[in-house]
């Protein structure tokens, strides 16, 4: 359908020429801008729909009372995959649960896979990858926020917390509590709004990712970057982490590039060490953690996370 | 009547304070409506998720924009 909505504008409206090199990323361009426009407004309706419903509140009840010898880790690490909020809401939720008596090991382990593993970017990945590939990248996002939170436990860094999140620490306080009682239908224009402005702000990073994604698939000729970052260079999953640290984008919009990279030949693992260090650590996500960690805990959590992003692209490189 | 709207400034805080304003006005009420953006201070109410709404110190809502009908529910 897509398909021929794209022969549609491209060939017939505006009457380019199918052989032609422009036409063709054009076509490529458009094609999987919708597609990829389609698939994100239904993934966003879904995930408002359940972020509606999603009771965070429980969600920290149940993991203050785990004390499963390192499971609870493994625990924290899949709600955080699963619970859907809004970066913005991260400084709060990281203090509410730390408020509640979760271990900040725990916490941490919550903390770094909620970006990691992205539901848009999941869904993305499906239409674009296969279940396989998807489930695995779940997997190891999961595998990534237990071991490292599990390592981060290990240290005691309560004291690399900024000083007004240890005072606040000391003083234990019931989460404050409100039931909802609306009906789905109430809900709708709600969950429409938010949907909309989702939209609007991943939009653009998918656009990007898409145009990027459309001139190396044009441009970089096959067999170019396999030569560089092929299976061959030892150091490519390495650089491709380091490099994505600076580079900051949704998730959504680096599913494209992806997508492109491992068409011109590039490794699997090394493509998804790529993505998860752009959406796993960033600059902005530095700043967020600022207010709450001293300088000192940030950089213990990009190493930790950075070492492991790359043993996994290493081990998918050796595997698939 | 003192209305907080706790948020660290993203474009949902913003929303919720129009609302607020908006739902004040059509009931013709009065308040002091306060923006509160230091995260020290939006952790001290013990939200997890925000925007958060409290009014006269308690936290009646959180985690979302809250409609304007919604809003004037709240106030009455």
């Amino acid at each position: 359908m897509f398909e021929q909505i794209a022969n549609t504008i491209v060939f017939d409206w505006m009457a380019l020429d199918s052989s032609h090199h422009w036409s063709q990323a054009l076509h490529f361009f458009i094609y999987d801008s919708l597609k990829i426009s389609f698939l994100v407004i239904f993934v966003i309706s879904f995930m408002g729909v359940v972020n509606s419903y999603f009771p965070v509140d429980k969600v920290r009840g149940f993991l203050e009372n785990k004390k499963l010898y390192g499971l609870e880790h493994l625990l924290a690490s899949i709600l955080g995959a699963v619970t859907p909020f809004c970066s913005c809401s991260s400084i709060p939720l990281f203090i509410g649960f730390l408020k509640g008596g979760i271990p900040l090991g725990v916490t941490l382990s919550f903390l770094i896979t909620s970006p990691l593993v992205n539901e848009v970017a999941l869904f993305l990945f499906l239409g674009i990858f296969g279940l396989k590939v998807t489930v695995i990248y779940a997997l190891s996002g999961i595998f990534v926020g237990t071991v490292v939170g599990l390592i981060l436990s290990q240290l005691g860094l309560e004291t690399y917390l900024e000083d007004w999140v240890q005072e606040q620490l000391k003083q234990k306080m019931e989460m404050a509590k409100f039931e909802d009682h609306r009906t789905f239908s109430q809900r709708v224009p709600e969950i429409k709004a938010e949907a909309i402005d989702t939209f609007k702000r991943i939009i653009p990073y998918v656009l990007g990712g898409i145009a990027i994604g459309g001139i190396i698939h044009g441009f970089v000729p096959t067999g170019y970057l396999e030569e560089y970052m092929g299976k061959d260079n030892i150091f490519a999953v390495p650089i491709s982490t380091i490099l994505a640290i600076p580079m900051y984008s949704n998730a959504s919009g680096v599913v494209p590039v992806i997508q492109s990279l491992v068409a011109k030949g590039i490794p699997l693992g090394t493509a998804m060490a790529f993505m998860m260090s752009v959406v796993g650590l960033s600059l902005p996500e530095a700043m967020l953690l600022k207010k709450v960690m001293k300088l000192k805990l940030i950089g213990i959590y990009f190493t930790t996370v950075a070492l492991s992003i790359i043993c996994l692209g290493y081990i998918f490189n050796l595997v698939l | 009547m003192k209305i907080k709207v706790l948020g660290s400034g993203c474009k949902k805080c913003i929303a919720l304070e129009e609302h607020v304003r908006q739902a004040l006005s059509e009931l013709g009420k009065q308040a002091e409506v306060e923006k509160v953006t230091d995260m020290l201070e939006i952790t001290q109410y013990n939200v997890m998720k925000t925007p958060a709404l409290v009014i006269e110190e308690k936290v009646v809502s959180s985690g979302r924009v809250n409609s304007v009908e919604e809003v004037k529910s709240f106030l009455e």
